[in-house]
């Protein structure tokens, strides 16, 4: 084995010899297939079901009689139902399909013990379909982001605690002596998820804290599953997939260090602006806002180092699948990021807050950003895990442009309406100095925006659909003979 | 990166300082909250302004004392009302409806009649779970029970369009029972008033709450900040 004679390309998941590394990675990929298929599948299925409750949810909001006399598929879980689907389900499965995978490729490493974590898996599932049924059934608990009746959260952690320990494992059989910044991402990743839900669990539902502190810490959990869980994963990942299909090591090896520690440091406080004007220590409030404003150096930081990679390839770029679903992640992590710091000024949060802002927000964090890289890591993975291509460029061009289409317009027109809410809602005449706009006024107004906001979802379903099938697709085919071992391009004669 | 007890620290260092800033300090700040009466006193019963007084003889500033004989805020929930609570929780009311009042200057809450006073951690000491909110969809509740009667709230949950034009809120139907009205005992006083347009089945028909809807309207009229506490008295 040959060493890499520079530190930066010693970094690079690129700069082992072709021969060597592809015997390696083939080998690691067989050992990952079974865990990766699994999960993906878990987490399509998961992704088609949150789409549903999404938009039974969504029609709802313009339209009260839809499902009008269903307790079962009331507003207020059905939406609760939604977001817990969609991350339990979809995102925690779809991280564990790609981020150990990505791990297992970087630590070149054969995987042994695959059924504690497959163990894991299929009970950490068990545990979500109870919760989402709990949910439905009126067993929730009202906490955001918490929902899962208390009897499920056992099984979830304990589900965890069996992936978390095996990934940990991982990372200690790693044949290689450098460690990657996609691998630090993930490794804190999955250290820091167990801590915050054990915390939010015992001192939210299991022993409640006293008041506030309650809200306090449901803000500090919720805020962080995105910031120190998600975002790792999602960004770790692009860290990965970037170079590797593009062919070219990272920018710089130094930023993204700056990065990943900066965010460590920041996101983690970040949570509280959730609660500004709201009845908790302003201090608290205040190092929270101070958080979200220092995000704009990991924001700025990885979006150099991201970009700066991409910078003159935008043309292989665009046929890849990978960096196109990657890319337009990467673009919107920084967008959303620089946006999330704006919205926590307490001039700006007093106009967002409480209002279908903060809604087009969490899409953009939550579709626009993870959600799309890892669409872009499954076009990845699954060719190599399965030895066989994807069966339909056209469906991938068909997913790709209705969910980027779809969720860019979605989180317009949210972040339009929610920002008219906003001002009318707060609006005073300042001769009465009573409210400008009566309450049911400003609701009137959200309608037509609630109404658009079901048209671009349906968008995304579309695009969903044509990800299910071409997965299913792919998963029925024999492997491959041999005779198409091309990557599937988007742009024909690329 | 080489070392790697040095990312292991880091990694554990940096949660470990939002915890123990955010959840932590936060409970030893108001963890210990308890009732207060409007106004609190010093250790000889002397009036103080706020929460704090300056002890005489150390100089220390010390938590002021509850006034002999008058009734200490909040009270806890009882009964319906507590199970109303689970209601609440159960259909989700708290995605569109919050539990706050912010002070006046910061956004409408003051001029639309939401409450008198801003919204201060003792209000929420009693409860097990805490509803802030984080949506509007609706509008804020901290005092709804100030605002309507029992049988507005009835009316409103059967059908929110009796009460609200055009209101988005969905109904809730199911947890009322209609049936027909007897022919031996007549209309039950327990039946709820419903304007003929949204009637059922007037005449024919009557809309009895079931329990759960009683429990419901039971928190709802009790959703009140209107007592006052010694926060309010600091000079600003």
């Amino acid at each position: 084995m040959s060493f890499p004679s520079t530190l930066t390309e010693a970094m690079s998941p690129t700069a082992e010899p072709k021969s060597d590394l592809l015997a390696k990675l083939s080998e690691v990929d067989r050992s990952m297939k079974v865990l990766g298929v699994f999960f993906t599948v878990c987490g399509l299925l998961w992704l088609m079901a949150g789409t549903l409750f999404a938009l039974v949810a969504s029609i709802k909001m313009h339209n009260v009689d839809f499902l009008g006399d269903s307790e079962f598929w009331t507003w207020g879980r059905v939406r609760s139902a939604h977001l817990n689907a969609m991350i339990y389900g979809w995102a925690f499965n779809v991280s564990f399909a790609v981020a150990p995978w990505i791990m297992a490729r970087l630590c070149r490493t054969r995987v042994r013990f695959t059924n504690i974590f497959l163990f894991g898996g299929i009970f950490w599932n068990i545990g979500v379909v109870i919760g989402v049924y709990g949910i439905l059934a009126g067993h929730k608990v009202g906490v955001e982001w918490l929902e899962f009746p208390a009897y499920v959260t056992p099984i979830l952690a304990l589900a965890f605690a069996f992936i978390g320990v095996w990934v940990i494992l991982l990372f200690r059989w790693r044949q290689t002596g450098h460690v990657y910044v996609s691998q630090w991402y993930f490794l804190a990743a999955f250290f820091w998820l167990p801590w915050l839900y054990a915390m939010a669990q015992i001192m939210i539902v299991h022993e409640p804290a006293r008041g506030v502190v309650q809200s306090l810490t449901n803000w500090w959990f919720a805020h962080n599953v995105l910031g120190l869980w998600l975002t790792p994963i999602a960004v770790g990942a692009a860290y990965y997939l970037i170079p590797k299909v593009l062919g070219r090591p990272i920018y710089s090896y130094y930023l993204s260090v700056i990065g990943f520690w900066a965010l460590a440091l920041f996101y983690n406080w970040a949570g509280v602006h959730h609660l500004i004007g709201g009845p908790v220590p302003a201090w608290v409030i205040s190092a929270g806002t101070v958080a979200s404003v220092m995000m704009v150096i990991p924001v700025i930081v990885v979006a150099i180092n991201h970009h700066m990679t991409v910078v003159g390839l935008h043309r292989e770029g665009w046929a890849s699948p990978t960096i196109r679903f990657v890319v337009f992640g990467a673009i919107n992590y920084t967008a959303v990021s620089l946006l999330g710091s704006a919205m926590a000024l307490r001039s700006v949060n007093e106009i967002t807050h409480f209002t279908h802002f903060t809604v087009s927000h969490s899409h953009h964090g939550v579709y626009s950003f993870f959600t799309m890289i890892m669409f872009g890591g499954i076009y990845y993975m699954l060719p190599r895990l399965l030895n066989r291509e994807w069966p339909s460029a056209m469906l991938i061009s068909l997913h790709w442009w209705t969910t980027a289409v779809g969720v860019t317009l979605m989180v317009i027109v949210l972040a339009i309406g929610g920002f008219i809410q906003g001002l009318q809602l707060n609006a005073i005449d300042p001769e009465t100095e009573t409210a400008a706009f009566e309450f049911l006024e400003v609701m009137r107004a959200t309608i037509p925006y609630m109404v658009m906001r079901s048209l671009t979802g349906v968008l995304i379903t579309i695009g969903h659909v044509a990800f299910f099938i071409n997965i299913i697709w792919m998963l029925s085919r024999r492997a491959a003979d041999g005779s198409e071992s091309k990557p599937t391009l988007l742009t024909p004669g690329a | 990166m080489r070392s790697l007890p040095l990312l292991f620290l880091g990694v554990f260092f940096t949660i470990a300082s939002s915890w123990v800033g955010i959840v932590l300090v936060s409970n030893i700040q108001l963890g210990g909250l308890e009732p207060a009466t409007p106004e609190l006193t010093d250790a000889e019963g002397n009036p103080i302004a706020g929460v704090f007084f300056e002890d005489p003889e150390t100089g220390e500033m010390r938590l002021g004392l509850n006034q002999d004989g008058v009734e200490a805020w909040p009270v806890p929930l009882v009964g319906a009302a507590q199970r109303g609570k689970r209601v609440y929780e159960q259909m989700g009311c708290l995605y569109c409806h919050s539990q706050q009042v912010r002070r006046q200057g910061f956004g409408s809450d003051y001029e639309r009649g939401w409450g008198e006073r801003q919204s201060v951690a003792r209000d929420y000491i009693h409860q097990e779970r805490v509803m802030l909110g984080t949506m509007r969809t609706g509008p804020d509740l901290s005092n709804v029970g100030l605002r309507y009667s029992e049988l507005w709230q009835h009316q409103h949950l059967f059908n929110p369009k009796i009460t609200s034009r055009d209101s988005l809120m969905p109904r809730y139907a199911f947890l009322y029972e209609v049936r027909p009205i007897s022919e031996t005992r007549g209309p039950s006083p327990n039946a709820i008033e419903i304007p003929e347009d949204y009637h059922p089945g007037p005449g024919e028909l009557e809309v009895i709450p079931t329990q759960r809807a009683r429990d419901l309207v039971a928190y709802l009229m009790n959703l009140r900040q209107d007592y006052d506490l010694p926060e309010m008295r600091r000079e600003q």
